[in-house]
Formats: structure tokens, C-alpha cells, sequence
């Protein structure tokens, strides 16, 4: 099966070829057919050699070269596909979820006129995170990972006749754009430090040249932490998520959930060795993701539109990652992001199952008692609420406990980790709760009219069923990762680490169910408003932004209107005019003229060559 | 030495008469001037030894060349008025820039063919020799010139061709 | 090869050069697009003559080939010149070559 890893990404490829080509001239069943298939096919394969190498007593890694991509001095990136355990994690969940969300586009999408062009981004879009998980360097690994930047930025703006949604996409491109200058330098500097981008030698280079916390080496892991912070939407560059749920619901689901947004988590965790020489760097990354999850939490809290409340959410399970690789227990983190892989997918569909059977409305205060007319998508929120939450027993509280546990023996920062993760646990569970109980609890608001047909409740089951049992799968990366410390799930911490978010549960049922807390009240005064309107507009984040960045920027552009380094060359082009207006007017039209000047120029040339030649 | 003679007359004659070419009015009378500069030419090439040339030169150029001249000054159907033009076209003023330089150009001329030895000529070249050497050395040279002669025809076809379709058009 | 008159080269040349620079200035000065054809025939007979002169100082044929040559050009381009000069009486109505000046600029 190795020999056709290349089929892998491959496959998606061309189903993207055919699509794009067609122009959207092919009947709908058969953009289907194509869109879905191609993820199929893809998956299957992925299937077969995940099988192949699992099934080996000793499953060891390997590299399949397919060509040399380029030649410059010595460089020499191939196109090679690097497959171990992480990497068929990765191509686990992308192909798989990919191809339940794949099926369920088919029907949520059947109405729109683009229908060809949504499938044939969504194709492109997984071979390139394909390309990102299975690279062998850095490069191609960057290739994918500008590739999904793309594809990102054209789903965002699908339904491009609105400009807001335009808006949205070009702030997620530019945004993560800004991430990925940083990864580029991080690059930069590795290759003029090791002479390699290839993942693996590169590793075993750093690691003998570079001894623990050398400067050099902290510098380029925080510019690739720069790159994923921005492709993961953490601090201090998330701003784009919440914006990116203008693209229809089954992109979220897929690239601003499942996929793309974990692509940094993914590139610290292949680099983790190069991490490991620089503890500063891995400290950074837990700060990061402790912050973001708190943040991204209270944020979830006070939103109304039912897709921003599951990017918030979404933010703030990536900043558990972030803390997880940040305090070494990298499996937890690649474990989280498969559990978050699942629920949250899980939780976008049925969101996504709601806003089709509400006209697209995405307020939830204009939602309620749901529950009975739409049990299906009730039971699947119910579900990926509660592995959101980390109920016990969910695939979500695998993951979770495994990440505070080691959050708490890690160091002396550990216990404040532990309690901001603690914290975030707690809110997690407040507002996905909440939502829960305004969505399909109480009166009802609006008339669902058309109920999810049976292919998009295919996918919805199956995710159910993965969100509940997840927890009972190991994912095979032990021989990838260095062996993580053995974890002691009885005394205290584990204990308050697991009431957490039951309790977190009981304060959303008392708030928003029975109504024993008048929440009126409190957000009424002073303070409470300010704090309402204050993580509403998550931490005034975009805002400040706009001040510092964007308005200084704009100032800037608007005073130079009129280019002042165009004016140079403009000068430059005017003289030329000039000069041409001189030289056309030797060019009379007048054959007499012609032949008198060639005349002169022979009478100058034979005189210089009688002077000259003749002794 | 009558030889000698009869090439510095020769060359007075074709000097006359192409500069009497030059400055006529009437294009016929110009072009009379020129065939008898054109056969001057031919007795030159005659003299120096090169009798083939000489003929080429009176069936070529001042047989046939020189007739699609007369056709064409045939279809102009040139007036009187048009002489009148001629003589305002031709005023003195116009030739002293022109003539300047080729009075430069010929003191040059003259000062290199002054720097050279004192060469004769005067060797004989036949018809057979030329032929030799035309069908041997140079053969690709006269594929060429059949070459060009062909795309002079085409050339001359297409630009007549349209001439008298719009001559038509505009009597009918 | 037998000798017939002995006349000296730079005559010929000399002869050559004038009766070129003749045709040059009648391109020069003439308005009338036929007499500068007839010009310019004037001067290939020139440059004809001057490669005769010098075939007959070297007593060799290459001359008066290169003389053939020139007459093939002058044939192939009196037939294109003559055409030309028939289709700017019929667009512009006159010979005169200055108003046929449309290439300014």
C-alpha cells in the first residue's frame, strides 16, 4: 500500500480538476457523485494503509519519495510523503470527517446555485491538508499549508454577493496571512541553521548542534508557534474565526473546526522535538493556550448567534491543545484534537441541521423548544454538548482529563495552568449548556418547516456515536512522542478536575432553565453590563485592532494617496514621453527626407573609414 | 588606342544623358535619356571585356525593363498639366542640400580611388567562363534569384490585380 | 583569356560613382515617384557597372554574375515599385511623394 500513497492526496485532487474544469455544467448528481467520491476513494485508501501499518507487530515509520521538486545548490525539497502514526492520525480524521461532512454538504448544499463550486473547493481544500499532514519537509508542508489558507478564503466568501461575507474572507486571509510571514522566517532560519528542511534529519541535526534553550533555536520556535497561532486562532490572532462562520455550515464544520484550525497544533507537534531543546518556547505555547481558552470562553458565553458561540468554543478547545503540547503531553494534545475533531463536527452539523430547518436564522434567542420537533438535531447537540463539556464517560472527558492531569504535574507553572484550564472546563460547560437549554428548551420561537432529510442524519449518527465512544480509542502516536509520565487518576485533583463540569452544568440548568438566578439583574448593573458587552466583543480585541493597526494603516494610505514612490517613476516615464515626442518628430513620412539623411550618414561613415582604414 | 577612346566617349555620352534623365519634366523624355545612358553602358561593358554583360544589359534592362516603364506611363495617361507640376516641383533651390552631400560623397570617393596603384584592365571574360561559374559555384545564388524574381511576380500580380478590379468597379 | 584594351580601373569606378551619385540625387530631388524608380534604376546599372570593372581587372566571371544578380533585382523590384506606384495613383490620385506620408510620427 505504500506505493500508492500518492493516490492519496491525489484522488481529491482530481476530483477538484474535474469540477473546476466542468464549469459547473455537470448535472448535480454527478457533482455529488464526484465530490463525495473523490473523499471516498481517498479514504479508503487511507483505510487500507492505515490497516497495513497498524497490523505490524512493530509499525515503523517511512518516507515514499515521489520526485525531487526542485534542484538549487543543494537544496533539495522532494515531494515525499512521510507516514507514521501521527501523520495517519491525521489522515484519519481528515478523510473520514471529511467524508461524513462531504455527505452532508450533498444535501445541505442541493439548493444552491454554486453547488459544483462549493464541492470542488472542498475537494481542493482536503487534498492540500492532505499535502500539510503527510509532507516529509517543511516546505511542502508549507505548500498545503498555504493551499488550505486558500481554499479557506474562497469558502468563507462563497456566497460572495454579500460583501460582508467578502469582508469575512479577506480578513481570514490577510489574518492568517500574517501568521504564516512569521512561519516562512521560521523556515528561513532553520534551513540557514541546519542546511535541511526534511522533517526528520532536520530533527536529528537540531538536536545534536543545538543544546537546551539556545537562543537560536527559541527564535525559530516561536516564529512557527507565530504561524500556528495564526492558522489555530490563538492569542493574539484568532480575531478571524468568529468572522469565518460566514461561509456555509458544513465549512465551518470542516475547515474552521475539525482540519484546518488544528494544522498548528499539528506543526508543533511534528516539530516537537526542536520544542523540546527550547522550554521558554514550550512555556509560551501553554500561556498561549491557557489565555486563549479563558478568553474564548467568557467570549462564548455572552454570544447570540448560534455558529459564533461554536467558533468561540472551537478557539477555546484549540488553546487546550495549545496548553497540552505546552506542558509535553503531546499525545493528549493530538487525542483532543481528534475527540474535538469529532464533537465539534458533530455539533456544527446539527447546528447546521437547525439553521436549515429555520430559514437560516442564527440568533438562538429567536430559537427554543426545538427539542420535540427536532429530536435529531437535539440529540446530536445533547451529545456534543456533553463531550464539549467533558460530561464524564464522553470522548471529550478522555482527552480533557488527560490534558489537566498533566497540566497539574507539569512544573512550577503547572497548578496555574491546571486551574485556568479548570476555569475553562467550567465555562465550557456553562455555555454550551446554555445553549443547549435556549435552543431546544422553552417556548417556541419560530416554526421549523423542513426537517434534515436521512443524508445529512447519516453523518450526524455516525459523529454521535464517535462523540460517545471516542474516548475508548487510542490514537497510535506512542512511538512518535517521547513516552508521557504515567498519570494518577485518584486522589483530589482528579476528583474536582471531573466535578467541574458537572457542576458547570448545574449553574447553566439553575440560569437558563429554571430561572432560580435572575440573570436580568445582574447583567443590568453597572458592572455586569460592562462585563456583557465587554467579552460580547471578545476582550474589545478587534476594536483595539482596529485602532492600532488598522486605522493607523489606513491614515497612512489615504495621506499617500498619490504614491510618492510612484510619483519618481512616473517622473521618470514623462521624461521618456518627452524625449519620444522630440525623437517622433524626425520620423516626417517623407521617403526624400530618408534617403538625404542615409546619404549624410554614409558621407560621415565613409569619411571615418577613408581616415582609418586607407594607410 | 581607339579603344581608350571610344570608352571615355561612351562614358560622356551615359554621364549626358543620365543626368539629362534626371532633370526632365517629361517622364517620357527622361525615360528615353535613360535607355540611351543604358546602352552607353552597354558599350563600356563591351570594351572592358565583358560581352555577355553587354548583351544582357541591351536585352534586359533597356529591353524589358525599361518597357514596363512605357506601359506604365501608358496606363497614367500623364497630361500636359502634369509638366507644369513638374517644372514647380523642380525648382533650383531643392538641390543644393542634396547635391552638397553628393559632391562630398564623390570628393571622397575620388580621394580613395586616388590612393590606390595605377590597375589596368582588360581581360577578356566569355559567355562559356561566366556559365561555368554560374551553375557551379553560384547555383545556390541563382535559386535565389529565381526565388526572388518569383516573389517580384507574385508581388506585381497582386498589387496590378487590385489596380483594375477597382478600375472596373468604377466603370461599371 | 585574350587581352582586348587596356583602360585604367579608377576611370571605370570613378564613372560608376558619378553615375550612382547622379541616381541618388535624382531620389533626392525628384517628387515624381516614376522618375524616382527610374532613379533608382540608375543606380543599380552603377553598382552593375562597377562589379563589370572590377571582374575585368581580375579577368575572373565573378563580376558578371554578381551583375546578373543585380539585374534579377532590378526586374523583381521595377515589377513590385511599378505596382506600388499604380495603387498610390489610385488611392491618392497624384505621383507625389510627399503626400504619401501617412508613416509620420
Amino acid at each position: 500500500m505504500a506505493d500508492h500513497a500518492f493516490l492519496i492526496p491525489l484522488i481529491p485532487f482530481i476530483g477538484f480538476l474535474i469540477l473546476f474544469c466542468t464549469l459547473g455544467n455537470l448535472p448535480r448528481y454527478w457533482v455529488a457523485v464526484i465530490g463525495v467520491g473523490s473523499i471516498g476513494s481517498s479514504a479508503i485508501v487511507v483505510a487500507l494503509l492505515g490497516i497495513e501499518f497498524l497490523s505490524q507487530k512493530d509499525p515503523t515509520p517511512y518516507a515514499v519519495h515521489l520526485y525531487t521538486w526542485m534542484n538549487l545548490a543543494g537544496f533539495q525539497p522532494g515531494v515525499s510523503f512521510y507516514i507514521d502514526g501521527l501523520t495517519l492520525t491525521m489522515m484519519f480524521v481528515i478523510t473520514g470527517i471529511g467524508l461524513l461532512i462531504h455527505v452532508y454538504s450533498s444535501l445541505f448544499m442541493f439548493e444552491e446555485e454554486d453547488y459544483s463550486r462549493f464541492f470542488s473547493y472542498m475537494n481542493l481544500f482536503v487534498a492540500a491538508m492532505l499535502v500539510l499532514v503527510l509532507a516529509d519537509n517543511l516546505l511542502l508542508l508549507f505548500l498545503g499549508w498555504e493551499g488550505v489558507g486558500l481554499c479557506s478564503y474562497l469558502l468563507v466568501g462563497f456566497w460572495y454577493q454579500d460583501s460582508a461575507n467578502g469582508m469575512a474572507a479577506r480578513k481570514a486571509f490577510i489574518v492568517t496571512r500574517i501568521g504564516d510571514t512569521f512561519m516562512a522566517l521560521g523556515l528561513f532560519l532553520l534551513y540557514q541553521h541546519l542546511g535541511t528542511l526534511d522533517i526528520q534529519p532536520m530533527m536529528h541535526v537540531a538536536t545534536a548542534s543545538w543544546a537546551i534553550g539556545d537562543p537560536t533555536v527559541t527564535l525559530a520556535c516561536l516564529l512557527l508557534v507565530g504561524g500556528a497561532v495564526g492558522k489555530s486562532a490563538q492569542l493574539p490572532l484568532q480575531t478571524w474565526l468568529p468572522d469565518a462562520m460566514a461561509g456555509p455550515t458544513p465549512v465551518s464544520a470542516l475547515i474552521h473546526a475539525a482540519t484546518m484550525v488544528t494544522a498548528g497544533v499539528y506543526l508543533i507537534a511534528r516539530t516537537h522535538e526542536l520544542f523540546l531543546l527550547s522550554p521558554i518556547a514550550l512555556n509560551i505555547v501553554a500561556l498561549i493556550g491557557a489565555a486563549t481558552l479563558i478568553m474564548a470562553a467568557f467570549t462564548a458565553m455572552t454570544q447570540s448567534d448560534i455558529k459564533r458561540i461554536l467558533a468561540y468554543s472551537t478557539i477555546s478547545q484549540i488553546g487546550y491543545m495549545f496548553l497540552a503540547l505546552g506542558v509535553g503531553a503531546w499525545a493528549s494534545g493530538i487525542f483532543h484534537l481528534v475527540t474535538h475533531a469529532f464533537f465539534k463536527a458533530l455539533l456544527f452539523l446539527a447546528a447546521g441541521a437547525v439553521i436549515y430547518s429555520l430559514h437560516h436564522e442564527h440568533n438562538i434567542f429567536k430559537m427554543g423548544g426545538l427539542r420535540k420537533k427536532l429530536p435529531l438535531a437535539f440529540w446530536s447537540f445533547m451529545i456534543g454538548s456533553a463531550a464539549l463539556a467533558a460530561l464524564p464517560f464522553t470522548s471529550g472527558f478522555y482527552s480533557k482529563d488527560a490534558i489537566l492531569l498533566s497540566a497539574w504535574e507539569s512544573g512550577p507553572m503547572g497548578p496555574g495552568l491546571w486551574a485556568a484550564g479548570l476555569l475553562g472546563a467550567l465555562l465550557t460547560a456553562i455555555y454550551s449548556f446554555r445553549l443547549v437549554f435556549i435552543v431546544f428548551f422553552g417556548a417556541t420561537q419560530t416554526e421549523p418547516d423542513k426537517p434534515a432529510g436521512s443524508v445529512m442524519a447519516v453523518p450526524l449518527l455516525i459523529l454521535c456515536l464517535l462523540s460517545l465512544l471516542g474516548g475508548l480509542l487510542t490514537v497510535p502516536v506512542s512511538q512518535v512522542f517521547p513516552p508521557a509520565t504515567a498519570l494518577d487518576h485518584s486522589g483530589l485533583i482528579p476528583a474536582v478536575t471531573l466535578a467541574i463540569p458537572i457542576l458547570g452544568v448545574l449553574i447553566a440548568w439553575l440560569i437558563f432553565l429554571r430561572r432560580s438566578v435572575d440573570l436580568g439583574a445582574i447583567t443590568s448593573s453597572a458592572v455586569g453590563k460592562f462585563l456583557v458587552t465587554f467579552w460580547f466583543r471578545h476582550w474589545m480585541m478587534d476594536s483595539l485592532y482596529d485602532r492600532v493597526f488598522v486605522k493607523p494603516y489606513t491614515f497612512i494610505t489615504l495621506a499617500n494617496r498619490r504614491d510618492i514612490i510612484d510619483s519618481f517613476y512616473n517622473g521618470f516615464a514623462g521624461a521618456l514621453r518627452l524625449l519620444h515626442d522630440y525623437a517622433t518628430l524626425s520620423q516626417t513620412g517623407q521617403l526624400r527626407t530618408y534617403a538625404l539623411v542615409m546619404l549624410m550618414g554614409v558621407v560621415a561613415l565613409i569619411a571615418v573609414f577613408a581616415g582609418v582604414i586607407t594607410p | 588606342m581607339l579603344e581608350l577612346a571610344l570608352f571615355y566617349l561612351a562614358a560622356g555620352i551615359s554621364l549626358v544623358s543620365t543626368i539629362l534623365a534626371v532633370t526632365r519634366v517629361n517622364a517620357t523624355h527622361a525615360l528615353i535619356y535613360l535607355i540611351i545612358s543604358l546602352l552607353a553602358s552597354a558599350i563600356i561593358f563591351y570594351l572592358v571585356g565583358a560581352p555577355f554583360a553587354a548583351v544582357l544589359e541591351v536585352v534586359i534592362y533597356a529591353g524589358a525593363i525599361m518597357v514596363l516603364f512605357v506601359f506604365v506611363i501608358m496606363m497614367l495617361n500623364l497630361s500636359p498639366a502634369g509638366e507644369a507640376i513638374e517644372h514647380r516641383w523642380l525648382q533650383p533651390r531643392m538641390w543644393i542640400i542634396p547635391a552638397l552631400f553628393c559632391t562630398l560623397l564623390l570628393a571622397e570617393i575620388t580621394y580613395m580611388l586616388s590612393r590606390g596603384d595605377n590597375l589596368l584592365m582588360g581581360h577578356m571574360v566569355g559567355p562559356k567562363a561566366v556559365g561555368l561559374e554560374l551553375f557551379g559555384p553560384y547555383v545556390l545564388a541563382v535559386e535565389i534569384a529565381s526565388m526572388l524574381l518569383l516573389a517580384g511576380l507574385v508581388g506585381a500580380f497582386h498589387l496590378g490585380r487590385r489596380y483594375l478590379t477597382e478600375l472596373r468597379e468604377e466603370t461599371s | 583569356m585574350t587581352e582586348v584594351v587596356v583602360i585604367p580601373m579608377e576611370h571605370g569606378l570613378l564613372l560608376a560613382a558619378i553615375l550612382f551619385l547622379i541616381g541618388l540625387l535624382g531620389v533626392m530631388v525628384r517628387r515624381n515617384i516614376l522618375l524616382i524608380l527610374m532613379s533608382l534604376e540608375i543606380m543599380l546599372n552603377a553598382c552593375g557597372l562597377a562589379f563589370i570593372v572590377v571582374g575585368a581587372h581580375w579577368g575572373q566571371a565573378d563580376g558578371q554574375i554578381m551583375f546578373m544578380l543585380i539585374l534579377a533585382i532590378a526586374a523583381a523590384e521595377v515589377s513590385v515599385g511599378l505596382g506600388m506606384l499604380l495603387q498610390v495613383h489610385i488611392r491618392i490620385g497624384t505621383l507625389d511623394i510627399d503626400l504619401a506620408s501617412r508613416m509620420r510620427g
